[in-house]
C-alpha cells in the first residue's frame, strides 16, 4: 500500500464515522430524508463559496454551504407550517429547486468555475490526497482529513456533553421540553452538524452518497439493537467496515470509491434485513408464521371445548367443521398433541386437563380484552418447546 | 423569447423538444397529483434514483444503447426499488422515510459504480450513459416524443377507466376496501404509472431533479382546487407550461440545461400558488386573518362599553373615553369604525352608545353557548 492508499482509506473511514454519528439521530427522529435535502442544496452554497475563495474546502466555503443547508431545513418547515402541502412535499419542492440554482449558476460561469458536475454528484475520494495541508513548508497531510477529522471530533464532543438533551428530545420532545432542554435547540444543533457533516463529506463522496454514508449504518444497527449506544457505535463501525471494503472494491473495479462504498452497505443492509434474528425478513416471516398456527391453536381448542358432541370431534371431519385445509388441520392437531392439550381415541379427539386450564385462561383473556396477555401465556405453557 | 417562438416555428429539432417536455410535463402533473394526495411525494425521488442501476445493467446486459431497451432497464429496476420500499416498511420496525432514503443512496450509489466501471471499459459505445443523471432535453427524439403520447394516452385511459375507484382510494382506503375494490390492484397499477412517467423524464430532466417535476406541478394545482378532476387538470396545465417555458428560456439563453430551468419555473409556479391561491394562498390568508383581527378588536371594544352602558338607566348616557382605558379595550380606529357604523356616538371625550350598538352588543355576548 502507498501511502495515498493509506490516506484515502483513512479519509474514508473518517467521512463513514463522521456521517454515522447525526445519521443515527436523523433515522430516530424520522428525518433521514432532510440528510437528502441538505446534501443536494447545499450546491448553491458550495458553488458561491467556489467563485469567491476559488477553493472547495476552504473555512468561508464551508461556512457558507452549512448556512445554506440550515437555510433549506427551515425554509421547509416554513413550508410544512404552512399546512399548505404535506412535509414530505415541502421536502421534495425545495430541494430540487435549491440544486437547479447551484447548475445553473455553475453552467452561466462554466469558463471560470473548474467544478465539474459529475465530481457534485459522486465527489472524488481518489483525488483527496493531492490537495495537501501545508504551513510554510511542512506538509501536514490531506487537507479534507484535517477538515473531515475536526468534524467528527465537534460532533463527538457534542454527543458526549449532549448525550442525555440528545436522548430525551429524540424519543420524548414533550418530556425533554418538560425537563426544560427546549427540543428546537436540540433539533436546530443537531441540523447544523448533520448540515457541516454533510458540506464536509460532499467534497469526498458527493451529494447522494452522503445520504447513503448517514442512514444505511444507522438503518441496519437498528434492525439488531434498540439500544442507543449500541446503536451509534455500530453504525460507526459498520461505516468504517464499507468505507474499507469500499475501498478495495473500488480498486479491483477501476471504479468509483463513493459508488462502490455505498454498494457495500447496500449489501451489508441486504444481509441484516434478510438474516437479523429479530426484526430481519425471515425471522418475521417465521414469527408470523408461528403466530398464525398459534390463532389457529386456540381457534381449534376452542371448538373442542365448545364442542361435547362427538361427531363435531372427530380427526376425520375436522377440515370440515373448521374450514380448514387438511394439512393445515393435522399440523394444528400435531401441535396440540405434542403439547400435550388433547387426547385421541378412536378418532375422537378429548380435551386434556392441560388443555382445558389453557383454554379457559385463553377465553378468559380474550373476553377481558386482554389479549396482549395470551403473549405471556404462550411463554409460561411453553408451546413450540415441547 | 421572440427570438425563441420564431424559431420554434422553423427549427424542426427545436418543435420536437418542445413538444415532447411540454407532453412530459403534462404526463408529471396527472400522476403527480396522485402521488402529492397519497403522500408519496417522495417516492418519485427515490424511484428516479434507483433507475440508475438499471440503465447501467441493461447497457451492460445488451450492449446497446437504444432508448426502448435502456427505458425498461430503468423501468425494471425502479420498480424493484419501489417495492423494497415497501417490502421494508411493512416488515421492519424502520420508518418510510429511511425506507425511501436507503432505497435512494443504496440504489444510486450501485449504479454509480456500475457506471463509472463500465465508462473505464474499453468500449467506446458506452458514451452517453451519463445523460441520465442530468438529462439533456436536446437528445429527444421523434420516437421519444410518440413514446411520451402513447403513456400519456394510456395513463388517461387507466385514469377515465378507474376513476371511481382512485378517487375513493386517494381519500379512504378503508371505505374502497369494503366496497369491495382490490386495493392492491389500485395500488401496483398507479404505481406503476408513476415508475413510468419517471423513467421516460429521466433522459430529459435527468435523476436527481426527476422528482420536483412530478411533485411541483400537482403541488401548484393543489393550491387552487379541492376538486380532483380540476386539480388534475390543472397539474397537467402546470406541467406542461413548466416544460415549454423552460425549455424556451434556456433555448434562447447560452449554454443552460433545460432540466434544471424547467424544474425552477416549476418551482416558480409553486411559489405564485402558495401566495396568490384565493383559498389557500398565504397572503389571502393574511389578509383574512388581519380582518378577523380588527373585527375582534371591534367586537371587544364594543363589548367594554356594554358593559359599562349597562349599568346606567338610561343606556345612551355619555361616558368619558377615558375610562375605557383602564381595561385596554379602545384605539381611536376602533372607535372611529364604531362611530362609523353607527354603533356609538362620540363628542368631544365622551362616547355614548346608540340603542342600535347597545341591541347589538346584547346580542353578541348573550348567545346561548351551545348553539
Amino acid at each position: 500500500m502507498s501511502t495515498s492508499q493509506i490516506e484515502i482509506q483513512l479519509i474514508a473511514a473518517i467521512v463513514a464515522a463522521a456521517c454515522a454519528i447525526p445519521g443515527v439521530f436523523l433515522v430516530l427522529r424520522k428525518m433521514s430524508l432532510i440528510s437528502d435535502a441538505i446534501s443536494h442544496s447545499i450546491l448553491p452554497g458550495i458553488v458561491l463559496g467556489f467563485f469567491i475563495t476559488h477553493s472547495l474546502t476552504s473555512p468561508l466555503n464551508i461556512l457558507l454551504a452549512t448556512l445554506t443547508g440550515i437555510l433549506t431545513v427551515i425554509i421547509v418547515e416554513i413550508i410544512q407550517k404552512t399546512g399548505l402541502v404535506k412535509e414530505d412535499t415541502a421536502i421534495g419542492l425545495v430541494f430540487p429547486a435549491m440544486f437547479s440554482i447551484g447548475v445553473i449558476l455553475i453552467a452561466l460561469n462554466a469558463n471560470d468555475v473548474h467544478l465539474d458536475i459529475d465530481a457534485v454528484l459522486l465527489g472524488e475520494l481518489a483525488f483527496a490526497p493531492f490537495d495537501r495541508f501545508i504551513i510554510r513548508t511542512t506538509d501536514l497531510g490531506p487537507k479534507s482529513l484535517w477538515v473531515m477529522g475536526g468534524i467528527l471530533l465537534i460532533s463527538l464532543l457534542l454527543l458526549v456533553i449532549f448525550f442525555k438533551e440528545l436522548k430525551v428530545s429524540t424519543f420524548d420532545s414533550g418530556l425533554a421540553a418538560a425537563m426544560g432542554f427546549a427540543p428546537s435547540i436540540m433539533h436546530y444543533g443537531l441540523m447544523s452538524v448533520a448540515s457541516i457533516t454533510t458540506v464536509g463529506a460532499f467534497d469526498a463522496v458527493g451529494a447522494v452518497l452522503v445520504v447513503a454514508l448517514m442512514i444505511a449504518p444507522a438503518a441496519t444497527i437498528y434492525l439488531l439493537t434498540d439500544n442507543l449506544k449500541k446503536l451509534i457505535f455500530g453504525s460507526v463501525v459498520v461505516g468504517i467496515i464499507a468505507a474499507i471494503a469500499g475501498y478495495w472494491l473500488a480498486h479491483f473495479l477501476d471504479a468509483s470509491i463513493a459508488g462502490a462504498i455505498t454498494t457495500v452497505l447496500g449489501v451489508i443492509f441486504l444481509i441484516t434485513y434478510l438474516l437479523a434474528p429479530k426484526n430481519g425478513l425471515i425471522a418475521t416471516f417465521y414469527k408470523q408464521k408461528q403466530q398464525r398456527k398459534e390463532v389457529m391453536l386456540i381457534t381449534f381448542l376452542l371448538h373442542l371445548k365448545n364442542h361435547k358432541e362427538e361427531e363435531e370431534r372427530l380427526v376425520s371431519h375436522l377440515s370440515d367443521h373448521i374450514n380448514w385445509h387438511e394439512v393445515k388441520a393435522l399440523s394444528v392437531l400435531e401441535l396440540a398433541s405434542k403439547n400435550n392439550f388433547i387426547t385421541i381415541h378412536n378418532g375422537i379427539i378429548d380435551l386434556s386437563e392441560k388443555g382445558n386450564e389453557f383454554t379457559s385462561l385463553a377465553v378468559q383473556y380474550i373476553t377481558d380484552n386482554e389479549k396482549s396477555r395470551i403473549e405471556t401465556m404462550k411463554k409460561e405453557w411453553f408451546l413450540f418447546r415441547a | 423569447m421572440n427570438s425563441y417562438l420564431e424559431l420554434l416555428f422553423s427549427d424542426y429539432t427545436l418543435q420536437v423538444i418542445t413538444l415532447g417536455t411540454v407532453i412530459l410535463g403534462a404526463i408529471c402533473g396527472v400522476l403527480g397529483s396522485f402521488a402529492v394526495l397519497r403522500k408519496q411525494s417522495l417516492l418519485g425521488d427515490a424511484i428516479s434514483h434507483a433507475a440508475l442501476p438499471g440503465i447501467v445493467l441493461a447497457f451492460l446486459w445488451t450492449g446497446t444503447k437504444n432508448p426502448l431497451v435502456i427505458l425498461l432497464g430503468a423501468l425494471v429496476s425502479g420498480i424493484i426499488g419501489s417495492f423494497w420500499i415497501r417490502g421494508i416498511v411493512k416488515r421492519t420496525h424502520l420508518k418510510s422515510d429511511t425506507a425511501l432514503g436507503l432505497i435512494l443512496s443504496l440504489f444510486f450509489g450501485f449504479g454509480m459504480l456500475l457506471l463509472t466501471h463500465v465508462q473505464k471499459m474499453p468500449n467506446a459505445n458506452q458514451a452517453g450513459l451519463d445523460k441520465y443523471l442530468f438529462g439533456q432535453a436536446a437528445t429527444l427524439l421523434k420516437s421519444d416524443v410518440y413514446l411520451l403520447i402513447i403513456v400519456l394516452g394510456l395513463s388517461l385511459l387507466v385514469l377515465f377507466t378507474f376513476w371511481k375507484e382512485l378517487k375513493v382510494m386517494l381519500f379512504d382506503v378503508d371505505f374502497t376496501k369494503t366496497l369491495g375494490f382490490n386495493i392492491r390492484f389500485l395500488d401496483i397499477l398507479i404505481t406503476s404509472f408513476i415508475v413510468i412517467a419517471i423513467v421516460l423524464g429521466l433522459q430529459t430532466v435527468g435523476v436527481v431533479l426527476m422528482s420536483a417535476m412530478l411533485l411541483a406541478p400537482a403541488a401548484a394545482a393543489r393550491q387552487w382546487t379541492n376538486k380532483l378532476s380540476l386539480m388534475i387538470t390543472l397539474g397537467a396545465v402546470f406541467g406542461g407550461f413548466s416544460g415549454f417555458l423552460g425549455t424556451a428560456i434556456s433555448a434562447s439563453t447560452h449554454n443552460l440545461s433545460t432540466g434544471p430551468v424547467i424544474v425552477l419555473v416549476a418551482s416558480f409556479f409553486v411559489l405564485i400558488s402558495f401566495i396568490f391561491s384565493p383559498t389557500r394562498g398565504i397572503l389571502f390568508k393574511e389578509v383574512r386573518k388581519q380582518k378577523n383581527r380588527k373585527a375582534l378588536k371591534l367586537f371587544k371594544t364594543l363589548g367594554l362599553m356594554f358593559e359599562i352602558a349597562k349599568t346606567h338607566d338610561d343606556i345612551t348616557h355619555p361616558h368619558a373615553i377615558r375610562i375605557l382605558n383602564d381595561f385596554q379595550g379602545y384605539s381611536k380606529s376602533a372607535l372611529q369604525e364604531l362611530e362609523e357604523q353607527k354603533l356609538i356616538k362620540v363628542k368631544g371625550q365622551m362616547w355614548s352608545m346608540t340603542r342600535e350598538g347597545y341591541n347589538k352588543a346584547a346580542k353578541l355576548f348573550n348567545q346561548p353557548l351551545n348553539n
